[in-house]
């Protein structure tokens, strides 16, 4: 089993448009490379277990198993039955997020005001890729936000900041189970999170 | 001898001798009867009075307007939720948006708590604790094995997410609805280095909770041992529930008026039910 991107045949290569949907198919054994490739592009991302939709992403699960809410290399992504989907291999950014969520229309509106809520949103396009899998709204999850920094204060005070990336850093991931990775390449432009200009992200599925 | 149930007429006669049996934990009805009624509340407008044992769990459809008083009687209860829109059960409680909406982490009195269509969906009224959780989530099947040799539903040491699972068939929900869940009682806290701190007790006896139900809700609430409790022994003590009938949030109400977010929160709520 390969083990790095350097040594790996490319078995899929795509470049997901700024604010689309991404869902794709990985292998056990396989390793999916997220590139940022303009910089501080939040890209929203849950994965559900391919042979068993029920089994999907626990940002809680996840996070209590490390003891800690930021991802960094090293850290395995649990699915709500205990079980590693995915681990991060590699990483160029010190720690991606997992308590931020998803934005939505809805959310939206308190966030900044009832003005935003026709644009588009990152649950939109996970219900837009998940309705075409047989997945609805009873599968949204809390997901992980690569690439996007929300520090937590002592008093709790926490929010969605500047972000530590920049252009042409990635995270390498490795699938632990054959995993359906869905992916909202976050078109927010109310917030930081994606420098408040929405770009492309680059997907290699490697093995 | 003869066995006092070897027949239908004495089976139903030891069945029926049964009735009227109080124990510690269990729900009382007619609710109106129940004893440790909340200062200011009549026997009339009471909808729910129950104990939940340590290891159980329970569940309640409340109205609108709705207060729920949950007590850590012994001070080791931790009390998980779930919580579904009654009547549209695909909008559930999110606890993503209720850290970022409000700007922190950590509920308390006064902050509120979100379905994922952004609308409020509870508000804490009244709050003795202090130590509640977003984070870590529910205690499962092996992380209950793992520290106590099982964690199945018919053992001794039961986990929260299967006691959600059982929960949640009862209204038709499955495991997909299971979502990130709040546990009250028991705390977490994140260091500067994004650690989880948890404070899992015990605690004081008898911190109080009051929760307003703002929307017509399905509550789920399991009462395990927190999944970060560092103990080793199966440590969780009863959760007294008191629920009573009450007035929603007024347009003045200091929650639904103290941020921009919340009171958007609320007329979005409200604009729900404006039909």
């Amino acid at each position: 089993m390969a083990d790095s991107t350097d040594t790996c045949r490319i078995v899929h290569d795509e470049t997901v448009p700024a604010r689309a949907p991404w869902m794709h198919d990985v292998k056990a054994g396989q390793i999916l490379k997220i590139i940022d490739l303009e910089g501080n592009q939040a890209v929203d991302f849950l994965l559900y277990s391919t042979g068993d939709d029920a089994e999907r992403y626990s940002a809680q699960d996840t996070m209590t198993a490390q003891g800690n809410i930021f991802l960094k290399t090293g850290s395995v992504l649990l699915s709500n039955e205990g079980r590693p989907m995915m681990r991060i291999i590699a990483s160029d950014v010190a720690y991606h997020d997992t308590i931020g969520g998803a934005c939505s229309c809805e959310s939206n509106t308190l966030r900044y005001g009832h003005h935003t809520k026709s644009q588009h949103a990152c649950v939109d396009n996970f219900l837009d890729a998940n309705s075409l899998a047989g997945r609805n709204k009873r599968d949204m999850v809390s997901n992980i936000n690569w690439f996007m920094n929300v520090p937590v204060e002592e008093d709790g005070t926490l929010g969605i900041v500047d972000g530590i990336s920049a252009p042409g850093l990635s995270v390498t991931l490795q699938a632990l189970m054959d995993v359906t990775v869905v992916v909202s390449n976050c078109p927010q432009i109310n917030n930081p999170c994606n420098g408040f200009n929405p770009t492309p992200v680059r997907m290699i599925v490697s093995e | 001898m003869t066995s006092s149930t070897a027949n239908p007429y004495a089976a139903r006669d030891h069945a029926r001798a049964q009735g009227g049996t109080r124990v510690d934990t269990m729900p009382l009805l007619p609710p109106a009867d129940a004893d440790h009624l909340p200062a200011g509340v009549t026997p009339q407008d009471m909808i729910w009075a129950e104990t939940v044992a340590g290891g159980g769990y329970t569940s309640k459809i409340v109205n609108r307007g709705a207060r729920i008083e949950l007590t850590d009687v012994d001070g080791d209860a931790c009390a998980s939720l779930l919580a579904f829109n009654a009547a549209l059960p695909t909008e559930r409680l999110n606890v993503a948006d209720t850290a970022k909406i409000q700007w922190n982490g950590y509920l308390g009195k006064d902050r509120f708590i979100l379905s994922d269509m952004g609308r409020v969906i509870l508000s804490i009224l009244e709050d003795e604790a202090g130590t509640h959780d977003i984070f870590s989530g529910a205690s499962n099947a092996a992380s209950n094995a793992r520290k106590y040799g099982d964690g199945a539903n018919y053992g001794t040491h039961p986990n929260a997410r299967d006691r959600f699972r059982i929960a949640v068939a009862k209204y038709g929900l499955g495991v997909k609805d299971i979502h990130p869940c709040i546990n009250f009682f028991k705390g977490v806290k994140i260091g500067t280095g994004g650690e989880m701190i948890p404070a899992t007790g015990p605690f004081p006896m008898g911190r109080r909770l009051v929760l307003r139900a703002e929307m017509d809700l399905i509550l789920i609430i399991a009462n395990c041992p927190h999944v970060l409790d560092p103990r080793e022994n199966y440590s969780v003590t009863p959760l007294r529930i008191r629920g009573w009938r009450g007035p929603v949030a007024p347009p003045s109400d200091a929650i639904r008026t103290g941020t921009p977010e919340g009171l958007r929160a609320f007329l979005n709520t409200e604009d729900y039910y404006a039909r």
